[in-house]
């Protein structure tokens, strides 16, 4: 039951909902899941040239119950998938994922036995992010379209659960 | 002190336990009987100075007489020489003596070369897998294992649903 | 008996319903390898119940990667530890089996990806002493300057990361600004920023060009003053001095024998570095000094990394100065790529061309070369064995971060928990290289 049907009205209780998801989209807080190469250039998008602080995910929450969107930066193992997915789903809802490089979306020049052929096997990545390693450009970008993607989106932000 | 000092040395130590000694590319090496490396190893550290081990590898000679291979790579930091060690062992029992007494950082190289090849390293104070989890059966760089792995031997998470959005 | 079954009893009820369920046999082996460091395998009741088994990582921001420390604390201070590695393995030395020796070089970047130009020329340098390879003058001149360059972007990685273990984040974003700067100068030597690729068998890609070496020139005019004022910021510093110093301290004796490689060994009295110890490129027509400290606890380590980063600048300033004019790769097409203006333009420069690609160099049968460099972790060396085709026979990676983390679990037991972050830090481990 979401909040326009609690309070019967219109007007109000959307721009409440595009406003929140205006807030939402523009405090996007990255899990860093930093495993290979990509985690160098993505602590250079966080660092003082790319400042990805412009874009109010500057906080890089290492606790995954503290953030909004995993960031998965490298090759993902066999052995590692499940600590992975462990802390995805430690991650409240509503969550995103970025697939960051090459290897994280398709297992890129990894293909051998260690390597999971793409995080998309185990995880709902929302954006792939081309690159061996991405430029931090491209990851912003990644970042811009994870904040579309929430402004867009059609779920109400304030919903309650029916009363009994 | 010059590599014929230490292999002049060496056989003097050993009688005929020296198998093949090789000199290529200004590389020395010297391949030993299996049952007695660590005797070997001692005599390096102890008597000619060989100090410091930097590497162990595992060789797999696929179709070759004595499938294994272990080539050990030792320094002499006061002489400045560089010496390479080997031994074989057969494919069916491929047990080489652990040289971990005389060189602790021999652990984890020995631990390698069983995740990678399956050699087994006769006391090994530790010998478990590194790489890969103690769950898989399978030693990845025998020649016989294929580059992609066998499928459902390393089991992946399930999928979840979408989280609605 | 009694007790190892008690024992094994715990272990399972441990591991059940926990995290540990996800590789079980692999836990349980490890927890057994935590109770077999101990002195006694069953535990002392305390009314306080003060010992407990910690498990940092594979996910932690300070294990710099994916290490996974599994530790047995009594209070504070760490009785036992096993770490655990492989989190990063995707069989890179089965990869090489299936790909040219040319072809392998871009993996060899994603090794230890904080200074991948290192690694391109470490392997370059193993397949160049296997088939006997010639390097003009000039191309050596620039892989000695790019290696130099890629040990301080690895250095100032170190720096910035373990400045923020100790607590304090503006260093991050100091050395990251000069990185930056690092990465642009690649961008201009190689272009790329990262994983530049830049070596190849018998010399590099292409020529430093005028701009190129102006703007490192520039570089290296400016880098040490920024290094004088991080000194000033840290060697005074009280936090940073009593986190760092008496801790994980590591005797010249100890070191030898944990394998411990590169600043580590050196930080510890061990003068041992392979560009005077074995010199390769030109490190033998430069002078420099190789940093040593005989202390042997976190700060030495400090020390010489910090002192190792103004020894580059040197090196790279005389190199400039030496750069001889000339080709940049081997003239031989048998043996490396061919010019690209020939291949455009000739038809035997385009066969040339396709044959490297395809089959590349063949050294002789049997052949086996060992060639090692002086990596910012430490020694970097390339086993090769050759069956006289294209491809490696059997690539062995010698990687300085493995025998680093090996000898970390022994620095880690007796120490207290707060120092693992500090002491994970001052070792510097890259997990890519320590996993292959």
């Amino acid at each position: 039951m979401s909040l326009e049907q609690a309070l019967r009205q219109g007007f109000f209780t959307t721009r409440l909902e595009a406003l929140a998801r205006w807030a939402m989209s523009n405090s996007v807080f990255p899990m860093p899941m930093g495993l290979a190469c990509c985690a160098i250039e993505m602590m250079a998008m966080a660092g003082p040239r790319y400042d990805v602080a412009r874009f109010g995910s500057e906080v890089f929450r290492f606790s995954p119950r503290q953030s909004d969107c995993m960031i998965v930066a490298g090759w993902c193992t066999y052995k590692m998938a499940h600590a992975i997915r462990r802390i995805w789903d430690q991650m409240p809802e509503p969550k995103w994922c970025i697939a960051m490089g090459a290897c994280a979306s398709t297992g890129g020049m990894h293909r051998c036995y260690g390597v999971v052929q793409g995080a998309d096997q185990f995880l709902p990545v929302d954006v792939y992010v081309p690159g061996c390693p991405p430029r931090p450009d491209a990851v912003l970008h990644a970042i811009l379209e994870i904040q579309r993607k929430i402004r867009e989106r059609t779920e109400p932000v304030f919903a309650f659960p029916e009363k009994e | 002190m010059t590599f014929d000092d230490v292999i002049a040395h060496l056989e003097a130590r050993f009688p005929g336990g020296i198998r093949e000694i090789r000199r290529a590319l200004g590389e020395t090496t010297i391949l030993v009987r299996t049952e007695l490396i660590r005797d070997v190893c001692r005599v390096l550290k102890a008597e000619l100075g060989f100090n410091y081990l930097v590497d162990i590898a595992a060789v797999d000679r696929f179709t070759e007489q004595e499938r294994f291979e272990v080539v050990y790579n030792l320094v002499a930091l006061a002489h400045g020489l560089r010496l390479r060690l080997k031994v074989r062992c057969e494919e069916s029992d491929p047990v080489v003596p652990s040289i971990t007494p005389v060189y602790p950082n021999a652990n984890w190289h020995e631990r390698e070369a069983w995740d990678m090849m399956g050699i087994r390293f006769a006391g090994h104070p530790d010998l478990r897998r590194i790489y890969l989890p103690e769950d898989f059966r399978y030693h990845p760089l025998r020649k016989e294992f294929p580059l992609l792995g066998i499928p459902g031997s390393l089991p992946l998470p399930e999928k979840p649903e979408s989280p609605a959005r | 008996m009694e007790a190892t079954s008690q024992t094994h009893a715990r272990l399972e009820a441990l591991i059940e319903g926990s995290h540990l369920e996800i590789w079980r046999e692999h836990n349980r082996a490890l927890l057994r390898r935590l109770e077999s460091k101990h002195s006694s395998a069953t535990f002392i009741e305390d009314a306080l119940s003060t010992e407990m088994i910690l498990n940092i990582g594979p996910q932690h921001p300070a294990t710099h990667g994916v290490l996974r420390v599994v530790a047995r604390l009594d209070g504070e201070i760490i009785r036992s530890c096993v770490i655990d590695i492989g989190y990063l393995h995707r069989g890179i030395e089965k990869v090489a089996e299936y790909k040219t020796f040319q072809e392998f070089m871009p993996y060899t970047d994603r090794m230890d990806y904080l200074s991948p130009y290192s690694n391109n020329v470490a392997l370059c340098l193993a397949v160049e002493k296997l088939a006997q390879i010639e390097v003009p003058e000039r191309g050596q001149y620039i892989r000695t300057i790019a290696c130099e360059l890629a040990r301080i972007l690895a250095h100032l990685l170190w720096l910035g990361s373990m400045v923020m273990d100790s607590g304090a984040v503006s260093m991050f974003l100091w050395t990251f600004r000069e990185r930056e700067k690092i990465y642009d100068l690649f961008d201009l030597i190689a272009g790329a920023r990262l994983t530049v690729s830049h070596a190849r068998i018998g010399g590099v890609a292409s020529d430093l060009t005028p701009e190129a070496i102006e703007a490192i020139r520039s570089f290296i005019r400016s880098f040490p003053r920024e290094l004088r004022d991080w000194e000033k910021l840290l060697n005074k510093n009280r936090i940073w001095l009593e986190r760092n110093e008496g801790i994980g301290v590591v005797s010249a004796e100890r070191a030898l024998e944990l394998g411990l490689t590169g600043p580590n060994l050196r930080a510890s009295g061990v003068p041992y570095d392979v560009r005077t110890f074995e010199p390769y490129l030109v490190y033998d027509r430069v002078e420099f000094d190789v940093p040593v400290r005989t202390e042997g606890d976190n700060l030495a380590r400090y020390y010489v990394r910090m002192e190792e980063m103004r020894q580059s600048v040197r090196i790279i300033e005389q190199c400039l100065r030496q750069l001889p004019p000339g080709p940049i790769r081997n003239e031989n097409a048998k043996l490396s790529y061919p010019h690209k203006a020939e291949v455009y333009y000739s038809m035997e420069g385009l066969i040339h061309d396709f044959m490297y690609t395809d089959w590349g160099v063949c050294p002789p049968k049997g052949a086996e070369a060992y060639a090692a460099i002086e990596a910012p972790k430490g020694e970097l060396g390339f086993y090769i064995q050759s069956d006289g085709t294209g491809f490696p026979w059997r690539l062995k990676i010698r990687s300085p971060s493995f025998c680093n983390i090996q000898a970390l679990e022994s620095m880690l037991e007796g120490a207290m928990v707060s120092d693992v972050v500090v002491l994970i830090g001052g070792v510097d481990p890259v997990m890519g290289e320590a996993d292959k």
